[in-house]
């Protein structure tokens, strides 16, 4: 069956849900197309979690409509046979804390009929070397691969993963990034919850941009960020402090630059093309008599997508 | 399928629970240490050594000797100072002033005083000659069975399965909840029963190491035997370990926190620490408060211990206090299972 054809991993339509006078999730619509990776990506707070619990069965909605393998939560039986086809990662499980690596993959093995063997998995995650290893000794990394191992144990279709990589270093990021490759690989679908852009960018196929229990914005990393307009950032600081709402509009008329943007005293420029650009700031700064406190560049990334909708940065929203 | 995933938790929680050093500590330890210091404490000594003091003086060595010959006392040869120090500070009962006539120098109130009173001048008048008409034969009781560690020792069992039960299981499950592993097993596949089940087997598999080790030290140390059939303490202590697992389960099914689900079980097990006859007997208490004391779970399971070990009862003998455990504990399950806060 080609991708078009599947049926979506999951649809959702109109979740809501409150935690007393907090909205958590308010009336969010989302369908995970079988075979693709998706990202919900968003500040924390911005209500992912809620909604991939939600998903997931662990926690229900007050409001809205979820299919998960074109099945609806119902509880029974049916729940059941439903879980035997996902593999799940919470955000802050602790597992036994004095089991070793080994028991406590056969530990959830034992809860599906048809579970790979512990060999398989430790393979997968690469924890063969500490397969005798109390959880209680692991690294955060090796934690994280092992919640993945336990994820994956049965085999599914469907792996939720909940901020899989926050706290992890670089090197451990990259070892999940690749346990994550390898299970698309298969033809498997992948729903990731993260506030790591660069993760986003590398891993998903499509992302949603979640802020305060909604969708803000839908579509792949490529197509979220050529909808800036532009591909580079230009983000400087005026060493004298100088009013720069006067400035506003005359860096707008520079040549090759989209949109500005004035968050405590950082101008932030969106530019097609740097190398026409930059001289035309530097000689405009220069005939205008102020100094440059600072200045970088770098690509467009989701993070400017995310700042560009909601005027805030997702680490410090 | 579905019976691996039983025997995995099952081994989960236990691994869980040996693996922690302390714990092995309070359940086998611990109950251990306290069999010993109570058994040496309360050890039946008969009337034991009395101290006896003999003054300086006279035919003083002649008279230390005639009471060092009588097993019940131990005399030595005092200086005066010395002598009416010890005598004021008990450390000897009586003080013996060699003479014309001899002089016994003691405290009447007290009861040792007395009692070497009465071995002193018996073993020196028989030394001087005189003649018992009776013919007597003393019989000690001092057989296992009546002596206070072989009261002491079921009630210890029982009060070291309430704790196990309680602790084992309260603990863990309200770990598993706070720590989010309760959250990760719902979204497997697994089946709540187990879940719970899993708990209360956990307990059984200690089951045979805790009472073996208490049984064994008191028979080994004490020469605590058990008087009724082993299947019927076996029995006994599986109604008892069950019933106390479903208590800790009761009281985990809410709690959120370990705080919360300590402060809870002290208030469950503290009652009948003082109440149902661990230490001391229970008819101690007032009548009218004996029909509740013999309701709590820990009394009626103690004495069914007794009434197996001590009195070596048969099953159908204890059927009334096992029945009185065996409902708490299927009454705690089922509420336990009805209010069990899965989320």
């Amino acid at each position: 069956m080609s991708e078009a054809e599947r049926p979506p991993a999951i649809r959702c339509a109109g979740l809501v849900k409150r935690y007393g006078d907090v909205t958590a999730v308010s009336g969010l619509d989302l369908t995970v197309r079988a075979g693709e990776c998706f990202g919900l990506l968003g500040p924390n707070g911005a209500g992912k979690t809620t909604t991939i619990e939600i998903l997931e069965g662990l926690t229900p909605a007050d409001a809205g409509e979820v299919q998960v393998l074109g099945r609806h939560w119902g509880g029974g039986a049916a729940d059941r046979l439903l879980r035997q086809r996902l593999g799940i990662q919470l955000q802050e499980t602790k597992l036994p804390e004095k089991l070793s690596v080994e028991e406590t993959i056969r530990l959830f093995a034992s809860f599906y009929p048809e579970p790979q063997t512990v060999e398989t998995v430790l393979d997968l995650v690469e924890l063969g070397e500490k397969r005798k290893a109390w959880y209680s000794k692991l690294s955060g990394g090796q934690k994280q691969r092992l919640a993945v191992a336990c994820a994956l144990v049965n085999r599914p279709e469907l792996l939720f993963l909940d901020e899989p990589t926050t706290g992890l270093d670089p090197q451990s990021r990259r070892q999940l990034w690749e346990v994550i490759a390898v299970f698309r690989a298969a033809g498997n679908t992948v729903l990731l919850t993260t506030h790591y852009m660069e993760e986003a960018e590398r891993l998903c196929d499509r992302v949603a941009i979640m802020d305060h229990g909604k969708v803000i914005a839908l579509g792949s990393p490529r197509e979220l960020i050529a909808s800036l307009g532009a591909e580079h950032v230009v983000e400087f600081t005026l060493a004298d402090g100088a009013p720069v709402t006067v400035l506003e509009p005359v860096l707008r008329d520079l040549p090759g630059v989209g949109a500005v943007r004035v968050t405590d005293g950082t101008i932030a420029l969106t530019a097609t093309a740097l190398h026409v650009t930059l001289p035309a700031l530097t000689g405009l700064l220069e005939r205008r008599g102020h100094a440059l406190a600072s200045l970088t560049t770098h690509h467009a990334s989701l993070e400017d997508v995310f700042v560009a909708l909601t005027g805030r940065r997702i680490r410090d929203a | 399928m579905r019976d691996r995933a039983l025997a995995q938790m099952t081994l989960a929680w236990m691994r869980g629970f040996y693996r922690e050093p302390e714990a092995i500590f309070w359940v086998f330890g611990f109950p251990i240490v306290l069999a010993f210091a109570l058994g040496i404490a309360f050890k039946n000594r008969g009337p034991g050594e009395l101290r006896i003091g003999v003054l300086h003086g006279g035919a003083d060595s002649a008279i230390a000797r005639v009471l060092d010959t009588s097993p019940a006392l131990a005399a030595g040869v005092l200086d005066s100072a010395p002598a009416l120090n010890q005598l004021r500070t008990g450390r000897i009962a009586l003080l013996v002033v060699p003479g014309n006539p001899i002089v016994y120098r003691y405290d009447s109130t007290r009861t040792e005083s007395r009692l070497a009173r009465l071995e002193v001048d018996d073993a020196l008048q028989r030394d001087r000659g005189r003649a018992d008409p009776a013919q007597v034969r003393d019989d000690r009781v001092t057989e296992p069975g009546s002596r206070y560690i072989d009261f002491l020792i079921p009630g210890l069992l029982g009060m070291n399965l309430m704790g196990s039960g309680l602790w084992g299981v309260g603990f863990s499950v309200v770990q598993a909840r706070t720590k989010g592993l309760l959250k990760r097993f719902l979204a497997t596949p697994m089946r709540k029963s187990e879940y719970l089940l899993s708990y209360m087997l956990s307990r059984l598999v200690f089951l045979l190491l805790e009472v073996g080790a208490l049984i064994g030290f008191g028979w080994w140390i004490f020469d605590v035997g058990v008087h009724g059939s082993f299947t019927a303490l076996g029995l006994c202590t599986l109604v008892g370990a069950f019933s106390f697992a479903g208590l800790g389960l009761l009281v985990a099914s809410r709690a959120k926190t370990v705080e919360a689900v300590s402060g809870l079980m002290n208030l469950v097990m503290l009652p009948m620490w003082i109440l149902s006859g661990t230490f001391f007997s229970y008819a101690r208490f007032p009548e009218a408060m004996q029909p509740y004391v013999r309701a709590l779970p820990l009394t009626a399971l103690n004495d069914a211990l007794r009434g197996v070990m001590v009195d070596g009862a048969s099953l159908a003998g204890v059927a009334t206090p096992l029945g009185v455990v065996g409902a708490w504990g299927a009454v705690s399950f089922l509420v336990a299972v009805k209010i069990f806060r899965w989320r």
